[in-house]
């Protein structure tokens, strides 16, 4: 049966067919839909969690595959740096039953904080790698990742992009493998599980002599094939950057390695020698590139190619044209008439989020502001510009402890959502509280893990799948048991009550305070309000309704007879009636309707 | 099979995700290898949204090479403009013409290019304009939730594939509450286009 997936459904697919039995992750683009889509299609199957953060789910997924339990792992790039502590001692004891790590990576930087390659983890971490190149092979390499694990007692890291995991090509279904083990006794085997010095001593040489019996198979596995054609050129690639080499390559000789670590010297050899010119075409970093020249084989790779953002057919099409390397296929040229400085349609905060007031106060304040990952740093663009640091999950709470410990002279905050509060955020304001270091760290809690697609997390009472319960984790009370002095929980949506309770809580000066803004995500559970209107007669066009930054609120066609500027309105098909903007307007001109919007769309 | 390549933009919200995967879904089912790409990124968050989506022989790549969309269908006015170099010089634009200005116009930091202006530069980069205000239609159908399938109506009046095939896809994807709505929306679509000519 043939089907279109994604690469994350196809991923999803993937673990159905491979007999996976447990799937956690941290949400993050561009992998949060593989958990979702395993919980919409094969949610009786197996069991899946968002687990509170990827480090947490590495260490489950050891846990259950230590079990005898087959177990798959989802993150987006970086969160590989957050479970990497546990990914680098699940190599050295591999497990009863097959695990493998899906780490999607973001070259071109889409909604990431960097462009790592993730690739370096699997010379760091010494974990065989694949790399799908479509959505076919997303689905194929999850089974033989799992196969491969099992095989050579190993997990196993499959390599997507987003270029893989967004996009969609036709997929040919296959049937579920079950994992043949019955779960017994928790095997006692301290020898193989527990990385003491001793042991993992042992474990280290164990593991180096398991690598050369995965090179060996690496050369002879059709993971890897090589493409005989012109033998001018020959091409060494892996990946989705394999169908971009063929678009602009169609004759070439194409060596695509499906399984990029360990490489297969013995191929990469052979190819080499069959045709004239080697050519290594890989996004980001030159990892194959270095590893073939090690091997003492001339080639051209980042000479020709920059170790920034995606190579799309016409990326590789313009960088082979510079550095002399001859094209054959014929593309079309147009001249483009291009009209300059377009407008830009940068993200904003949805009409009806709960964060707008909070910035349009931080805005006003002038306060210094450490951010963090989630919607709200949405504050940082216009017309807030509102939000100075970013960095990593829960870093803000930790760069606001530095601002104090270096005694800035003035009041300081950070913001940090629930989710990510709950991710990293624990213990930095736990040293807060320790150190008794100021300043006011501000959790917006909207009830979900938004930016990434409204996720549940350990504030929730609910989760991925539908009808689990889940106990929800109370921030307020989490909060105070750490010992913070002062705690304010206010409704985000009134501007008055944030400015309010952080005056409060910036007067706190014995520890560092927290605010709580609460207020749900208009995704998650509020049915929108009827929009709101700008009433023309009253209106003084003075234009503080756009400073909330919403993109309901645009100019009317009406002139101000005075001043001559345009007078503002409400978009009542983007307004979710929220009111933030009301409460700012001077002259009271913005009001409520008494129609429902049908703003929210599926 | 002939290639034919689809560039779908629009704002976040609009629904265009849906569209590319009901055009994708109709070219598998006619017989084409087909594949899409998505920057779905801060979609969400009202910013634009671009869908690659290719049907073909053999589909390698799922984001084509500049100057080579056939059809490029644009939600929004604005955003039509910012991947000109995409197009095809014999490509066909289906524009609908209601507006959605961005912050940064609403907040006087830009000017939304004038209605002349826009045209021209579709007309100086494909070979045909179809313009609608697609936005209106369906809010007269009583929702403007069914402007992507609205859309897809009248692109597929202009392909060679039978509305049986597109009816299937909308079934795939729609929401089974709002089905009727949509495959409303499609004829609606359908038969506009073809009262155009």
């Amino acid at each position: 049966m043939k089907e279109i997936l994604s690469g994350n459904e196809a991923i999803a697919r993937g673990a159905y067919e491979a007999g996976i039995q447990i799937a956690v992750g941290y949400p993050g683009t561009p992998s949060s839909e593989i958990i979702e889509n395993i919980v919409k299609r094969y949610g009786d199957t197996i069991y899946a969690e968002w687990s509170v953060n990827e480090k947490v789910a590495m260490d489950a997924a050891a846990g259950a595959a230590y079990s005898g339990k087959r177990a798959l792992v989802t993150t987006k790039q970086v969160g590989m740096n957050v479970l990497s502590d546990s990914l680098l001692y699940t190599v050295y004891t591999g497990a009863e039953a097959g695990l493998v790590v899906l780490t999607a990576d973001d070259p071109g930087l889409f909604s990431s904080q960097n462009e790592q390659d993730n690739r370096w983890y699997s010379r760091l971490a010494k974990i065989p790698t694949l790399e799908p190149a479509d959505s076919q092979e997303a689905k194929d390499f999850i089974v033989q990742g799992i196969q491969l694990s099992e095989q050579f007692d190993i997990p196993v890291l499959v390599r997507s992009v987003m270029r893989v995991s967004h996009s969609k090509s036709i997929v040919t279904l296959g049937e579920r493998k079950e994992n043949p083990k019955t779960i017994g006794p928790f095997p006692r085997k301290p020898e193989k599980y527990n990385c003491t010095a001793s042991h993992a001593r042992h474990m280290h040489v164990k593991l180096e002599e398991k690598l050369k019996t995965i090179q060996a198979f690496a050369d002879t596995s059709h993971l890897n094939r090589i493409e005989w054609g012109d033998r001018e050129l020959g091409i060494i690639t892996s990946g989705v950057v394999y169908t971009y080499a063929r678009e602009v390559f169609p004759d070439a000789s194409i060596l695509k390695l499906g399984m990029s670590y360990p490489i297969p010297k013995g191929m990469i050899l052979e190819f080499s020698k069959g045709v004239k010119q080697l050519l290594v075409i890989e996004e980001l970093d030159p990892v194959l590139e270095e590893q073939i020249r090690a091997m003492g084989i001339a080639v051209r790779g980042k000479d020709v190619f920059p170790p920034y953002f995606e190579l799309l057919p016409d990326d590789i099409l313009k960088y082979c044209r510079e550095a002399g390397i001859s094209i054959r296929k014929s593309f079309p040229v147009k001249e483009t008439v291009k009209p300059q400085n377009l407008p830009i349609r940068s993200p904003v905060f949805c009409p009806g989020c709960p964060h707008r007031s909070s910035f349009y106060l931080f805005a006003k304040l002038k306060l210094p502001v450490a951010g963090d990952i989630g919607c709200y740093n949405l504050g940082t663009l216009p017309p807030f510009k509102a939000q100075h640091t970013m960095g990593s999950m829960g870093a803000s709470i930790g760069v606001l402890h530095g601002m104090a410990l270096a005694d800035i002279p003035e009041d300081r905050v950070c913001t940090i959502g629930d989710s990510t509060f709950f991710h990293a955020g624990i213990p930095p304001l736990v040293n807060m509280v320790h150190t008794g270091t100021r300043g006011t760290v501000i959790i917006m809690d909207n009830s979900v893990t938004a930016m990434t697609g409204h996720q549940d997390h350990p504030g929730v009472d609910w989760s991925v799948v539908p009808n689990r319960k889940a106990k929800a984790v109370d921030i307020e009370s989490l909060v105070k048991a750490i010992g913070v002095g002062f705690v304010k929980t206010v409704n985000a949506f009134s501007i008055k009550e944030v400015e309010e309770g952080l005056k409060e809580c910036l007067a706190y000066k014995d520890g560092p305070s927290v605010l709580i803004t609460k207020g749900p995500c208009i995704f998650v559970s509020r049915e929108p309000k009827p929009p709101y209107r700008v009433d023309q007669d009253i209106c003084i066009a003075c234009g503080t309704c756009f400073k909330v930054g919403c993109p309901g609120n645009v100019l009317s066609d009406v002139k101000h007879p005075k001043t001559g500027k345009f007078k503002a309105a409400i978009d009542p098909t983007l307004c979710n009636g929220c009111g933030v903007c009301s409460q700012v307007c001077p002259v009271k001109a913005i009001k409520p309707t008494g129609t429902a919007s049908d703003s929210v769309q599926f | 099979m002939k290639e034919i390549n689809f560039l779908i933009l629009g704002v976040g919200g609009q629904g265009t995700i849906l569209a590319g995967d009901v055009l994708s879904e109709a070219g598998m089912v006619a017989g084409y290898d087909v594949k899409k790409s998505d920057i779905l990124g801060l979609a969400i968050r009202s910013g634009s949204v671009t869908s690659f989506i290719r049907w073909g022989t053999q589909v390698h790549s799922p984001v084509p090479p500049k100057n080579s969309i056939d059809y490029l269908v644009a939600f929004e006015p604005l955003e039509s403009l910012r991947m000109l170099d995409y197009l095809k010089s014999d490509s066909t634009v289906i524009l609908n013409e209601y507006k959605i200005p961005p912050v940064a116009v609403s907040t006087g930091q830009a000017t939304y290019p004038a209605q002349e202006e826009i045209l021209r530069y579709l007309e100086q980069n494909s070979s045909r304009i179809i313009r609608l205000n697609a936005t209106q239609r369906t809010q007269e159908l009583g929702s403007v939730k069914v402007l992507n399938i609205f859309m897809i109506g009248v692109l597929a009046s202009l392909l060679p594939v039978s509305p049986s095939v597109w009816e299937a896809a909308i079934k795939k994807f729609a929401p089974p509450k709002f089905l009727d709505l949509n495959l409303k929306a499609f004829y609606k679509g359908y038969e506009q286009y073809v009262k155009a000519k």
